[in-house]
């Protein structure tokens, strides 16, 4: 007996330990979903190799800091002079967005609308990856210690890019979306068509559950449907690529994500989304009637009035913003920007006005009396030039 | 080139410092982690994979084989998020197997340690293939292009890992 079991001594010690090791796995695929019996070995593996990767990392961006911010400052003042225009050019396109998104806000308010939004988030670096072209993975910097949590979404300036999964207390590992086991909510932005981002064993990306008797054209970008609970709704997931029937009835559809997984080096985690109803601004709920009112073309302007008097039929924006305020509310000033910036804001701006005192006009006892359903929720608007009337823009009162 | 089959009395058994033996392991298993992130194009080799088959057809011992594969694979599956085991088991059967063949042929050539990276690398896949669809239920594509290149590029380094290995290797 025991020259059989000095004999076969190896192979009985390769059976025992491959017995061990399978028997580990059932236990794991058993208890995935509960709890982790592998975290000791998890912790012991990412804190042997992890510190590592912090101080390399650590010694390649200050290296290249050091390189970037005080040597190599070629091209500075040009590029300084193009973001300065940029910046300009932005701050017209604010104004313009900002009032669309009021609009929007209000709409949204009548209709009860809740809307998430990012409200925190984290910057980190990515100091490593999982090393294996089964588990597309990277560790980030932060973890436990600075608030990480798992199942917060990690995205960057140009789209999503995973969600964090294991929390350790210095790092944590994050699923990349082109990761087989990821799954995020995504909707086509122009066709409204819903379906479930998943990552191919390849390392690919494709939006399933998308009926193959529906059209959707390559090129079209593909965003978060907030469906998953992870990603807030209407985040750049990337772009359709190709398109084409699937095995069942579904579409297999390509999508090439907007960021660029493979070059990851710093990243957002976000650590809060807020979810709020949509509140109009503070002058209270608007009609429905007056904001549609303002999508309407602007009325001709008529001929110039006396100074100092009114025209039949509207209200001076001074009175109903001076009734504005007594409601509670603060009247938006124009952006210098507004006064400099392009015919079509400006056009749109100056239309609101007259339409808003023509709305407003009908009920100008209950304007005068501060009812606020009845007050233009936009002082900023009478504030610029182009169109209105003398009567209304030179108004002492 | 050519694969020699020698008795047990001719080939050379060797053994590595325990610094190197601790060290080494630990370096490709960060070197596999880290360098992806610099060159996406290195998730085709396998490092932690050409080490453990270094160690074992040195050492010639299956027990040290199996084992030092083992905790290889181990420590490699902790970095993913996948089941531990993955790496694990399929090292195991590599560390063991390097090991036992290197008691029966010479794998002191370039050309041996080659073959014998090609013919690991895909036992080792295709334990691992078997685990992870059979065991783990993973989704896992088989692509026999990508195999096939990432066999000639790890087969490839293997030969400068295994040059590299000859240098810390001590003999008995």
């Amino acid at each position: 007996m025991e020259s059989v079991l000095g004999r076969y001594r190896n192979l009985i010690v390769l059976v025992g330990v491959l017995f061990a090791q399978v028997l580990g796995l059932a236990v794991q695929v058993k208890r995935t979903t509960d709890s982790e019996p592998t975290r000791l070995i998890r912790i012991w593996a990412v804190g042997s190799v992890t510190p590592l990767e912090k101080a390399l990392v650590w010694v390649q961006t200050s290296t290249g800091n050091i390189w970037h911010n005080y040597f190599y400052l070629r091209g500075v003042r040009a590029e300084n002079r193009s973001l300065k225009a940029q910046i300009e050019r932005m701050s017209l396109e604010q104004v313009r967005m900002s009032q669309d998104a009021d609009q929007a806000r209000r709409l949204q308010a009548l209709l009860a609308f809740k809307e998430q939004f990012i409200s925190q988030t984290m910057a980190a670096q990515v100091i490593g990856s999982s090393g294996s072209e089964q588990s597309r993975s990277v560790y980030i910097d932060k973890g436990e210690s600075d608030g990480i949590k798992s199942d917060m979404a990690v995205i960057t300036a140009d789209g999503i890019v995973g969600k964090v999964l294991l929390v350790y207390r210095s790092t944590a590992l994050v699923l990349l979306i082109n990761d087989h086991s990821s799954g995020v909510g995504a909707i086509l932005d122009k066709t409204r068509l819903q379906g479930i981002l998943r990552g191919t064993p390849a390392g690919e990306v494709v939006l399933e559950k998308v009926m193959s008797d529906e059209t959707v054209p390559a090129g079209e970008l593909v965003l978060t449907s907030g469906g998953d609970g992870v990603f807030p709704k209407g985040l750049l997931v990337g772009r359709v690529t190709k398109v084409a029937p699937g095995s069942e009835i579904f579409l297999n559809i390509r999508v090439r994500p907007a960021a660029d997984l493979s070059k990851l080096e710093e990243v957002l985690v976000v650590t809060k989304i807020d979810e709020r109803q949509a509140e109009p601004e503070k002058t209270g709920a608007a009609r429905a009637v007056d904001i549609l009112a303002e999508r309407l073309p602007g009325v001709p302007a008529k001929p110039e009035a006396m100074p100092g008097t009114v025209a039949p039929g509207t209200v001076a924006p001074t009175t109903a913003a001076s009734t504005t305020t007594d409601s509670g509310a603060k009247p938006k000033a124009a952006p210098p920007e507004a006064h400099a910036g392009s015919g079509a804001p400006v056009t749109r701006k100056t239309a609101t006005p007259s339409l808003s005192s023509g709305t407003a006009s009908g009920t100008s006892g209950a304007t005068s009396t501060g009812n606020p359903m009845k007050v233009s929720p936009k002082p900023m608007k009478a504030a610029v030039p182009p169109k209105p009337k003398p009567a209304v823009e030179d108004s002492p009162n | 080139m050519a694969i020699t089959y020698t008795s047990g009395e001719q080939v050379e058994v060797y053994r590595f410092s325990i610094p190197a033996t601790i060290l080494i392991p630990l370096t490709a298993v960060f070197l596999q982690a880290w360098l992806p992130l610099r060159f996406p194009f290195f998730t085709i080799f396998d490092l932690p994979l050409l080490v453990t088959i270094g160690f074992a057809t040195a050492r010639r011992s299956p027990l040290a084989g199996l084992f030092t594969g083992s905790l290889i694979g181990i420590l490699q599956d902790a970095l993913t998020h996948q089941l531990i085991g993955l790496y694990g088991i399929s090292k195991t059967v590599v560390g063991f197997g390097a090991s036992s063949l290197g008691i029966k042929l010479d794998v002191e050539n370039a050309g041996a340690r080659f073959l014998l990276t090609i013919f690991f690398y895909v036992v080792h896949k295709v334990v691992y293939f078997m685990i992870a669809r059979g065991l783990a239920g993973s989704r896992m594509a088989w692509s026999w292009p990508h195999e096939f290149l990432s066999c000639m590029a790890n087969a490839l380094l293997g030969v400068l890992v295994f040059m590299l290995l000859d240098r810390v290797k001590q003999r008995t």
